[in-house]
């Protein structure tokens, strides 16, 4: 499986990875062999199989809903590059799109 | 009294400890000095602690797990100054059991290599040869129990990051039934595979430390129950079936002197006692490795997102908010976290998700089945741990695809969550060999079992040579 | 040229008032100083894993049960892969081709019948953090200076509905909003207040031409925080996209705002790779299996829905479907009306008291009791106005009995009035003449007067009466 140096561009983008054009041009390299050594999976015909996501056979693990402690703020602050209040301060997203969740 | 850190047992210390032939202050001071003569050359520690309030068996931590007031950097400069302000599960369960404290060791980033070379923070290299790697990602904790700076060790495995350090260091590592030690806490590199699990010089240390380590946690819901552990006695393997996978033991790369070493462990085993038989697992072999350099980077990909120089770690400042992700992403993150960012990305978008992602799902499942059936003949596995005994530094750092085969027969079990042990086996070139023994899930006190009673009658000697 | 269709389809977000978060324990709903409810989860610490929270588990399904989903056997949280500032692991724990509650509908009723609208999907999934713009010439987003974080709300249950395309006009997705929020507090699982974000509608809007089968390109329509500017903003987008398809241009798909003050839509600028979100199953959870025995005492504690109970009001009470709707805009209202009415007291004078005087007075419909209030309202006639109206004041007051309003009686006696009546009338000749000449309307006027003088307390039968039987003298 050949890949382009758009679709690392892409993907680095998806990422959020600011890569050097060094950086670009040997991952544009590497990430070609590496998928078409890693693409053997599909050579198996497993249309009757189902995926494994998770190696356990358990379900239903839950947390009875009550209230644990919080972090103090002198924690929650502990390792913040900066701080704006009791806010942790970021510059504009400059894109009027907020998580709607 | 002097002791000689190089020898002493976990469980030796602890008995001096017990039977107050020596203090914990003592116990640290040793290795403390011990430390100060061999880190310098080997570079197992990133962060060393001075102190700490307990004054059991002293222990190293491979620094992705998080350690309250105690810098945990999982190798990388993205966490460079960041010191968590909450235990780990594992470390508060050492904590709990008086272990102390001596240090957090090397690692690849975040977990990410066999090799140790790709820590920020320079190699760690192999006591038995300097010029060596000790195998990876958790070689700061393989090389440090090897080489007498720590009593044990707690390392982590995804790919085979215990048990193939602990191969090339001449060490006994264990990687956990997934689901049995607690991963809360633990800097996270594939959240389906990345199992916590101790590095010793002894089988004895190794279900000791497990011990203290494993059992449901209600913080991480990925847990379970777990069976009581047993030190194990017998010196015998009466009763035991032991399967050889063929496709195990003759994958291409394995170099004839490891094969060796296996063979005359395998051929201890019938001596002992236990009845040995060939089996197949042909798929899992063939597609095991591919089918995890998918779904690992994959997942690593949405593990590694929140490194965001946002809530902690290094910031790049810059104008906008995706200016200083991107920038502080690229300027944090090392090659090899950056190229499984990628291909984990690349293999989950869109149009890719189902020929890549979605289909190394379904190997995982056949991988799983196929291991299943083996157990219905057999109730341990083994093959060699690592294809080769430890390389040089600088041999495969310049090729990614080389580097990834290392794993090549530690991936298959962990794809399907099982547990591995890897005990030294004999020497090669010099160099330690290990051999694997797989089991069934929760089958820890049989390879216990089996590890403890093939490590008698081996009798192999854990100091490196050049040390003694 | 043929009519134009509305194909209209809702996605609606609604905050679960559990006591903690989805998947830690921090404390949930509002309140706090900034980032007080924090912990390694829901800041995303290395390291740090989640937990579901169960009782978050059960209202989802709870509520799947009231839109008639289909509960899964087997549900699976999913990873949702974005960079924001206010996602802070840089992905959201969501639910994606395996939801919790699947295949369901919900029947808005109206006065010319059912409308039956289905839904695709209920699913659990996590609330984003509180992002504060700061700064910067407009106060905007776009401009501003640069952002606050406050993780408080980051991880609060979220449990997402989306309905299949099956509204047709910006009114009734305003009514199907108004009975679904209704449904849900009732469930007692959210407060569903729009003004504070705990519930959130979008609208995915598009139009067709009557007897087209498919579907043309939709709009997908956000910003809008009360059921009015929902209506407002779809039927601006209707306009706008008729116009479009009517002026021989093609409807793109983007997302949009609605502006209130202008009344118009304007396309919101996103980041190019916005939409490819690399979901897949979430290694730190395992699948979620809801029991059967656990599904089925969900849906046995169900109570008679809104939807439903309005229809058994018209018919059990005769009442018109106004007044039906009307008195089952809250539970407390609805079940006052009951107590009442089944006390033997008139049905249709219940409804029409509550629903006036009595919902006037403000008071909760909660706190009353009934059957006092019940033998008021049956007396209504006989006891002063004044009387009447003090009653429905403090009906809420826990020390509230009828016999206090009932022993005030009228002032029945005709010669006691009968000054009274005379005095007016001799008071005010222009509008006895007007009467006199045929504007018989004027009675009510002279009635006023008379219950003016009294306090309330003349018996209006008899004040009817005398005047009558005067002024036609
Ligand atoms: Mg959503
Ligand atoms: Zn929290």
């Amino acid at each position: 499986m050949a890949i382009t140096r758009e679709d690392v561009l892409h993907v680095a983008a998806l990422a959020q990875l600011e890569l050097s054009e060094q950086e670009i041009a040997r991952l544009t390299e590497q990430l070609g062999d590496i998928l078409e050594a890693v693409g053997k999976v599909s050579e198996l015909d497993l249309s009757d199989v189902p995926p494994t996501s998770h190696p356990l056979s358990v379900v239903n693990v839950f947390r009875p809903d009550e209230p644990r402690p919080c972090l103090p703020l002198e924690d929650v602050f502990a390792n913040a590059p900066e701080r704006d209040g009791d806010h942790f301060r970021v510059p504009p997203t400059g894109v009027a799109e907020e998580s709607s969740a | 009294m002097t002791l000689d850190t190089l020898r002493l047992t976990a469980e030796e210390a602890k008995g001096l400890l017990e039977r107050r032939e020596v203090s914990g202050a003592e116990l640290r001071a040793a290795y403390r000095e011990a430390i100060d003569t061999r880190n310098e050359e080997l570079n197992c520690f990133l962060t060393l602690v001075d102190a700490d309030e307990n004054d059991g068996v002293p222990i190293a931590l491979k620094d992705v797990i998080s350690t309250k007031g105690v810098r945990t950097t999982a190798g990388s400069k993205i966490l460079d100054e960041y010191v968590p302000v909450f235990d780990s599960t594992v470390a508060d369960r050492c904590k709990a059991a008086g272990l102390q404290l001596l240090g957090k060791t090397n690692t690849d980033e975040f977990a990410m290599g066999s090799s140790t070379e790709n820590s920020a923070y320079g190699p760690t290299r192999n006591p038995w040869d300097p010029e060596r790697v000790p195998g990876g990602s958790g070689g700061g904790s393989a090389a440090a129990v090897s080489a007498g700076l720590a009593a044990w060790a707690l390392g982590s495995d995804t790919g085979g990051s215990i048990k193939q350090p602990s191969a090339l260091c001449g060490n006994v590592g264990l990687r956990p039934t997934y689901g049995t030690v607690s991963r809360y806490g633990i800097v996270a590199f594939a959240s389906s595979l990345d199992q916590v699990g101790p590095v010793t010089k002894t089988v004895r240390d190794n279900a000791l430390l497990y011990g203290i380590i494993s059992g449901r946690d209600d913080r991480d819901s990925t847990t379970v129950e777990v069976p009581a552990v047993e030190l194990p006695e017998a010196e015998d393997l009466k009763g035991l079936r032991v399967g050889v996978p063929r496709e195990l033991n003759q994958a291409e790369g394995i170099e004839p002197g490891v094969a060796e070493s296996v063979r005359r462990a395998i051929d201890l085993c019938a001596e002992l006692g236990a009845q040995v038989g060939e089996c197949e697992l042909p798929r899992s072999v063939e597609y095991g490795l591919a089918c995890y350099y998918l779904i690992a980077p994959a997942e690593a990909s949405s593990n590694l997102a929140r490194y965001d120089g946002v809530r902690y770690g290094l910031r790049v400042p810059a104008d906008s908010y995706h200016e200083l992700v991107a920038r502080t992403r690229d300027a944090g993150f090392g090659d090899e976290p950056k190229r499984r960012i990628m291909l984990g990305t690349y293999a989950l978008s869109a149009g890719y998700y189902e020929a890549y992602y979605g289909q190394a799902q379904k190997v995982r499942t056949v991988i799983a089945r196929e291991f299943e059936s083996a157990f219905e003949s057999f109730d341990v596995l083994m093959s060699p741990t690592s294809p080769t005994v430890a390389f040089k530094i600088g041999e495969k750092s310049g090729n990614p695809l080389a580097m990834y085969l290392t794993d090549v027969l530690t991936i298959p079990p962990n794809m399907a969550g099982l547990p591995g042990l890897s005990i030294p086996c004999g020497l090669s070139e010099g160099l330690p060999v290990g051999l694997q023994l797989i089991g069934p899930q929760f089958s820890e006190n049989t390879l216990f079992r089996a590890g403890h009673a093939l490590e008698r009658a081996i009798g192999f000697d854990t100091v490196p040579e050049r040390l003694r | 040229m043929a009519e134009w269709e509305s194909v209209i389809g809702l996605e609606i977000h609604v905050q679960l008032k559990t006591r903690t978060k989805m998947f830690c324990g921090c404390e949930a709903g509002f309140g706090g100083e900034p980032n007080t409810r924090t912990c390694p989860v829901c800041l995303a610490f290395p390291g740090a894993l989640p937990v579901p929270n169960a009782t978050a588990v059960e209202w989802t399904i709870k509520l799947g049960h009231a839109l008639n989903c289909r509960i899964a056997e087997h549900a699976v949280f999913h990873r949702k892969n974005y960079f924001y500032p206010d996602n802070p692991k840089g992905y959201q724990i969501s639910q994606y081709d395996e939801p919790l509650c699947l295949d369901g509908s919900f029947v808005v009723p109206a006065e010319d019948g059912d409308s039956v609208v289905g839904i695709v999907r209920a699913h659990l999934e996590e609330d984003a953090a509180k992002t504060v713009h700061v700064g910067g010439a407009t106060g905007r987003i776009v401009g501003a200076a640069h952002s606050n974080v406050d993780f408080n709300r980051g991880g609060t249950p979220l449990v997402e509905i989306v309905t299949r395309p099956d509204i047709r006009s910006a009114e009734q997705a305003k009514r199907f909003l108004q009975l679904l929020r209704q449904t849900i507090v009732e469930l007692g699982i959210s407060d569903a207040e729009m003004e504070k974000g705990t519930l959130r509608a979008d609208a995915n809007v598009s139009v067709r031409q009557v007897g087209e089968t498919g579907y043309r390109t939709r709009s997908e329509l956000k910003n809008m925080n009360s059921f009015n500017h929902i209506a407002r903003g779809i039927d601006a987008e209707l306009r706008r996209q008729i116009e479009t398809w009517e002026s021989g241009r093609e409807v793109v798909q983007e997302t949009l705002d609605y502006e209130v003050k202008s009344d118009t839509v304007t396309p919101r600028r996103r980041k190019e790779e916005a939409d490819d979100y690399r979901y897949f199953p979430e290694p730190d959870l395992v699948p979620l299996a809801p029991q059967r025995d656990l599904v089925e005492r969900l849906h046995g504690e169900l109570p008679e829905l809104p939807g439903a109970r309005i229809r058994r009001f018209e018919e059990q009470y005769g009442l018109s479907y106004y007044d039906a709707e009307v008195l089952n805009g809250s539970a407390a209202l609805a079940a006052l009306y009951e107590q009442v009415a089944l006390d033997g007291v008139d049905a249709k004078a219940v409804s029409n008291v509550l629903m006036n005087e009595f919902s006037a007075t403000g008071v909760d419909p909660a706190t009353v009791n009934g059957a006092e209030l019940g033998k008021v309202i049956a007396a209504r006639a006989t006891i002063p106005r004044e009387a009447f109206m003090r009653a429905l004041a403090e009906s809420g007051d826990p020390e509230f009995r009828s016999e206090t309003y009932l022993g005030e009686t009228l002032v029945g006696d005709r010669s006691e009035l009968e000054p009274l009546v005379d005095r007016i009338l001799a008071g005010n000749p222009g509008q006895v003449e007007a009467y006199r000449g045929g504007k018989e309307g004027l009675l009510g006027f002279f009635v006023g007067q008379v219950m003016k003088e009294t306090g309330g307390k003349a018996d209006p039968r008899i004040v009817n009466e005398l005047l009558r039987d005067k002024l036609s003298a």
